[in-house]
């Protein structure tokens, strides 16, 4: 493993295409944009023509959506190559994947599923970190999910889970504070005390989304994370609660759904540039 | 073998998530006593919608045809039926047309399987490799005693669409592209789709255009290609199309015969 992931300790914000003019028309106050790995899969086209302008311009962060890095099975290795080859050609400052599994058998189920934390699947993910992490010659961030049930047969706190394999393997871990505000609602826990045992040291981004909200069916809140709506106080509270305690981290704004127009997303980007930037001056001072 | 041991939590996932009259997996609980059923619930929802997503965004003229509540639970079947089976979403659904040519109730509309065809084969010139087009004085200038047996060689972009329904013009009405109006001459229709540049372009062929590119396209001779286009149709124009080729960006390169064919006496 030889290139460290290094983003800029500033906010980014997630790319989408049709923001594309908004974006090249100004200098943005973006320290870098993030795109899914896998939009940028094709051979040719409109895509690498705007990543290629991108790149020029700013920090860039690749985040795979379909690695199925949390399956038991063995990795897609063709899926592997065409990584090597998109983080070959733009050399990214950090690749990125999630703690959760998309395929099964030869099936792409195209959403973040959930998988019991025990030893057997600590191993197997530690594994296939490793594998991904020597294929493509660098380190990578591992996300933690946000999640709707739970598996009977889990052993390990999903904090142990995450620490020891990025432990195990030299991953950093890519902090999803949105996705632990609507687990820990989801499961009837603490997001407090999940930030609190969270390896921090560990960190080397963080993702701030919107979320659903909706009741389950005895009235309990049941969150959905959608990423189509402006990041809920209680995110940017707990994410002031990380970065003071962090210092500056890279911050990336995702908003998938509903897309807003440029502005919109970049009043969210300085929002949480403003959080970052007081953390520097109180370490400064 | 541990793999044995650890693969059911994943496969019997997998079948519930697709299977909505399956029981959901054993070992999957909520924190309260609300029911698993309905968080789980989350998970079938996420795969069904967001691969029907997928299905829209690929295929906006088809939906327009249809309606938004028609092509939802079209496309729910399909996901259901050919989930996909790599991760590369933007193609996703290259067996759609074929689906909604046997989709019963789309039976009243005989062209969207086509109008189907065609919208995938834009995904396809989209993504496709980038390539320079040929500078048109290079033909002017091409030096041989045998144009007939020059090999086209066409932007990688290049996709051709054949119908018998005026699937070119239906999708332009439906894609924003011309306004909506009767069909005054409805007949068949064969489809270019080319990214010369960064655009997608769609547009009619000429008589025997399709046949032509399509001999091209398999590697045969020109003079093989005009022959194929004329029986086809013996309206086929061979100046105008090469013409057209040319001047529309899509000749990549012009593969000239070995030496030895000209050397005739």
């Amino acid at each position: 493993m030889s290139r460290a992931s290094n983003l800029p300790a500033c906010t980014g914000v997630g790319f989408k295409p049709a923001h594309f003019r908004d974006i090249l028309a100004a200098a943005q106050p973006i320290g870098f944009f993030e795109v899914h790995a896998e939009n940028y899969m094709g051979a040719g086209g409109p895509p690498h023509a705007q990543l290629g302008a991108l790149r020029e311009r700013y920090a860039l962060s690749v985040h795979g959506v379909g690695l199925s890095i949390g399956s038991m099975r063995p990795l897609n290795r063709d899926h592997l190559v065409r990584l090597k080859m998109l983080c070959d050609r733009y050399a990214p400052e950090s690749f990125s994947e999630h703690l959760a599994w998309s395929s099964h058998d030869d099936v792409y189920l195209n959403d973040l599923l959930p998988l019991p934390y025990t030893q057997q699947t600590l191993r197997r993910v530690a594994e296939h970190i490793d594998e991904v992490q020597t294929a493509l010659g660098r380190q990578m961030l591992l996300e933690n999910p946000s999640t709707y049930i739970r598996f009977d047969d889990s052993t390990i706190p999903e904090v142990d889970f995450l620490t020891e394999v990025s432990k195990r393997t030299g991953c950093g871990l890519l902090l999803d504070v949105n996705n632990v505000f609507v687990s820990a609602k989801n499961h009837g826990t603490q997001p407090l005390s999940y930030l609190d045992s969270f390896p921090l040291d560990r960190v080397k981004e963080v993702h701030l989304g919107g979320h659903d909200e909706e009741t389950d069916d005895i009235g309990a809140p049941l969150l959905i994370d959608t990423h189509g709506s402006p990041i809920a106080e209680a995110v940017w509270t707990l994410y002031a609660h990380v970065i003071a305690r962090t210092g500056p981290i890279p911050t990336l704004i995702e908003w998938d759904n509903n897309v807003p127009d440029w502005h919109t997303l970049r009043a969210e980007a300085v929002a949480a540039q403003d959080i970052l930037s007081g953390a520097s001056r109180a370490s400064a001072a | 073998m541990r793999e044995t041991m650890l693969a059911p939590f994943e496969t019997s996932f997998a079948d519930a998530l697709l299977n909505a009259d399956q029981p959901i997996p054993s070992g999957i609980t909520a924190h309260n006593a609300a029911v698993p059923t309905q968080r789980f619930a989350v998970y079938r929802n996420n795969v069904v919608m967001g691969l029907g997503k997928a299905l829209k965004s690929r295929f906006p003229v088809v939906e327009k045809i249809v309606g938004e509540e028609f092509f939802a639970a079209m496309a729910r079947v399909f996901v259901l039926k050919q989930p996909p089976r790599s991760p590369l979403l933007a193609i996703y659904g290259d067996e759609f047309a074929a689906f909604i040519a046997t989709f019963e109730p789309a039976r009243e509309l005989p062209y969207l399987a086509d109008v189907a065809r065609l919208e995938a084969a834009r995904t396809h010139s989209y993504h496709a490799a980038d390539a320079a087009p040929i500078d048109a004085c290079q033909l002017a200038t091409l030096d041989t005693c045998d144009v007939g047996s020059i090999r086209i060689d066409m932007h990688p972009s290049v996709g051709i669409v054949r119908s018998p329904y005026p699937i070119v013009a239906i999708w332009a009405m439906n894609s924003g592209e011309q306004e909506l109006a009767t069909i005054q001459n409805w007949r068949g229709e064969d489809a270019l789709v080319a990214r010369p540049y960064l655009e997608v372009e769609v547009r009619a062929l000429p008589p025997g255009g399709a046949a032509f590119l399509l001999a091209l396209a398999g590697g045969r001779i020109l003079s093989d290609a005009a022959e194929a286009a004329l029986a086809d149709d013996s309206n086929f124009d061979l100046t105008g199309n090469i013409a057209g080729l040319i001047g529309s960006g899509l000749v990549r390169d012009i593969v000239l015969p070995e030496p030895k064919s000209c050397q005739k006496p």
